[in-house]
């Protein structure tokens, strides 16, 4: 674990994340408080890559729950691995001997869900868990997650209880494409990730993309940054400037041009309302400024 | 220490006054927190505390506020008269129910109307069943205070449903998924010989309704006897109701709903509207509603029901922008308008008419028998009315 807010800083940065203050200290503080991390924000600003970078800073696994609509136990929890104890029955069968309950409801039948994986993980540094977009799962769910993230237990009636050693480092994500309740956010250290500014995202890209050139990163950032204050439907988010930087680097481009910038708007902006506002004069006005910028 | 800890208890307590939602159990992680935080750094404890004490993020501009009054040098001067200044303004922002309020104001229609017949106390059983089809059918506009109280507490219990859509959560029924877990247990009691397969459904859930709803000038009092019915289905939990209110400016109102008091609320939402005569403007509303809350709100298909005259004072092209956006991203569009009541109504306005081809439905709600009209329509739409089109019937209603 981290001794100070600086240390963890330190190691995100090493695993190439570069967080604002405030994250940091929130996530500091989960880890210090055994508590759930609970990040909001809009899509793209880097909210799943915390529980993924978090989980190699700590040399530890991350498990993942992709929650969706209609996320059930037998999906987040365990389920039986039911043609394998029918064919194990027929076996028995064949041989002539006759099949134990208690033998095929054994943990070599289990089926071990992300939520049990990480109550039952015994490792030297406890699992990270990354509940993913639980705004995408109903209400039912979330009452479940709510009583599993307050006592870390499960029971499976075939077997018991099971009890968590030392509880997961949970990280819950959520896009806010509907109000989680407030029960569940409660009970967890709650911080709002923005999109980074003018610095910050030009030291993201400077570490994801070492190859990009300085004068590139810096006009593809502030170009990103300057077309986040419009009104757009879909605002481009930190994962798209890293896919324009990128792509603008596949194609060899060592600056901006305004030719280039109308050819790839489609990496950055994904509505086509967006696109036929921005495409044409809107982009060449941000771009003029931002090469008179840079 | 312990002054510190006072302090932070405090501080707990103005955020709890401002209307944060601050729980105990947060206050002593605060206090272990500054322990491992430390003092030295300003922002550190600041955002500390603020991701422990904040769970909304629109409570995060408020605690940054109530933060800087609150932690600050003796110095600077009195803390608390910024602080219920702070006050002030959060009852702006979202007012609270607990405050006296002020008796409502008749709409001046109302008192000019003539009132042929008294008024009774009581509408359904008192009532002569042609009094009572004279109420039904009496414009909400041209109703006494009385009536319309009458209209209101009878709106509220007015059994109706909305029609269901399936999730993808499952339950044991009938069709189309195999259980194999129940499959294999029923097995058992025939010697591991499967019998009949047990199988799961996908579960109906009544389907959210979103309303957005013009409060200026004359529509109010069609808003207000809407609202109370919408209001009326979300307490008996037949449908999710996400509310929003307009005249020149966006406002949801959806927790005011829940606070169980729709009469203050609205009347609360309607002072907090900065200028309540400025007209409205339905297109950039809407623009608003797609943009900051379609994400949020649309993301089960919900049925959109807009109440507006068309009275649009902004560019009827925005406004008819807006209706497509909002009628793609949502189950079915119901455009319901009380001045389709009047039996000479066209739909001339430039607004109406920017919007007309964007909507799946155009119904009036001018009186009760409306209503139940559009009571009636909501549950028709049962099993997903697939073809989108404005129903003729729904149409032709003023004629």
């Amino acid at each position: 674990m981290f001794e100070s807010i600086d240390a963890l800083e330190r190691a995100f940065r090493d695993e190439l994340y570069v967080a604002e203050r405030g994250l940091s200290t929130s996530t500091f503080l989960a880890l210090k408080l055994g508590r759930p991390l609970f990040l909001e924000g809009e899509a793209g600003v880097g909210k799943t890559e915390v529980a993924k970078v978090l989980a190699r800073a700590l040399r530890t696994e991350l498990i993942r729950l992709q929650c969706y609509e209609g996320l059930d136990v037998h999906q987040a929890v365990y389920e039986w691995n039911y043609s394998r104890q029918m064919l194990h029955v027929r076996l028995l069968e064949a041989r002539g001997d006759a099949p134990k309950e208690a033998e095929l409801f054994g943990p070599d039948f289990l089926l071990e869900r992300p939520l049990l994986r990480a109550i039952r993980a015994r490792g030297p540094v406890p699992p990270v868990l990354l509940v993913d977009e639980v705004d995408r799962s109903d209400e039912e769910f979330e009452a479940f997650l709510l009583e599993v993230l307050s006592d870390f237990q499960v029971t499976i009636p075939e077997i018991g209880t099971v009890r968590a050693e030392r509880p997961p480092v949970v990280v819950v994500t959520s896009n806010r494409t509907r109000d989680v309740h407030d029960a569940l956010k409660r009970r967890c250290l709650y911080h709002w990730i923005d999109y980074p500014s003018l610095e910050n995202e030009l030291a993201i890209v400077m570490a994801k993309l070492p190859d990009a050139p300085e004068r590139l990163a810096r006009q593809v950032t502030a170009f990103v940054q300057e077309l986040r204050r419009a009104e757009l439907y879909k605002r481009p988010g930190v994962a798209e400037t890293l896919d324009w930087a990128a792509a603008l680097l596949a194609l060899d481009r060592r600056t901006l041009d305004a030719t280039v910038v109308d050819e790839t708007l489609g990496v950055i902006l994904k509505y086509q309302d967006d696109l036929q506002r921005v495409r044409g004069p809107f982009a060449r006005s941000i771009h003029d400024r931002v090469q008179a910028a840079t | 220490m312990t002054g510190l800890a006072s302090n932070l208890l405090l501080f707990g307590r103005v955020l709890r006054g401002l209307g944060l939602d601050v729980s105990p159990g947060r206050m002593r992680d605060l206090v272990v927190a500054v322990d491992h935080v430390g003092l030295a750094r300003r922002a550190d404890f600041r955002d500390a505390a603020r991701c422990l004490l904040v769970h909304r993020h629109e409570d995060v501009p408020l605690f940054e506020a109530a933060f800087d009054a609150f932690w600050r040098k003796p110095a600077e001067g009195s803390t608390h008269l910024d602080l219920s200044a702070l006050g002030e303004k959060r009852r702006f922002r979202r007012p609270r129910f607990g405050l006296p309020v002020a008796p409502l104001p008749e709409s001046p229609p109302s008192d000019e109307a003539p009132q042929s017949p008294p008024p009774p106390p009581v509408l359904v059983p008192v009532l002569s069943p042609s009094a009572q089809e004279v109420l039904r059918h009496k414009d909400f506009a041209e109703m006494s205070a009385e009536e319309i109280e009458d209209v209101q507490a009878f709106v509220r219990q007015a059994a109706v449903g909305v029609d269901t859509y399936r999730t993808r959560r499952r339950r044991p029924g009938r069709r189309p998924f195999v259980d194999v877990r129940r499959t294999l247990r029923r097995s058992q009691r025939h010697g591991g010989e499967v019998l009949t397969w047990a199988c799961l459904e996908r579960r109906a859930k009544p389907r959210p309704l979103v309303v957005i709803a013009d409060i200026s000038g004359s529509m109010e009092r069609y808003t207000r006897v809407l609202l109370l019915f919408m209001y009326g289905l979300a307490e008996r939990g037949a449908s999710r109701v996400e509310a929003f209110v307009f005249g020149t400016r966006l406002t949801r109102i959806t927790r005011h709903l829940r606070g169980r008091d729709v009469e203050r609320a609205l009347t609360e939402v309607s002072r907090a509207v900065p200028d309540w005569s400025g007209g409205t403007r339905i297109g950039e509303s809407l623009r608003a509603f797609n943009f900051d809350w379609g994400r949020r709100v649309l993301g089960r298909r919900p049925l959109v029901l807009v109440v507006s005259d068309g009275w649009e004072r902004g560019e009827p092209s925005l406004l008819a922008e807006e209706a497509a956006r909002l009628r793609r991203s949502c189950h079915r569009l119901v455009w319901l308008n009380p001045l389709l009541g009047a039996p000479d109504y066209q739909p001339l306005t430039q607004g109406m008419k920017a919007v007309l081809p964007h909507v799946d439905d155009f119904r009036p709600v001018h009186n009760l028998a409306s209503l139940e009209d559009l009571g009636r329509h909501l549950l028709t739409l049962r099993g997903g009315a697939p073809g989108r089109r404005p129903l003729p019937s729904s149409r032709s209603l003023h004629a």
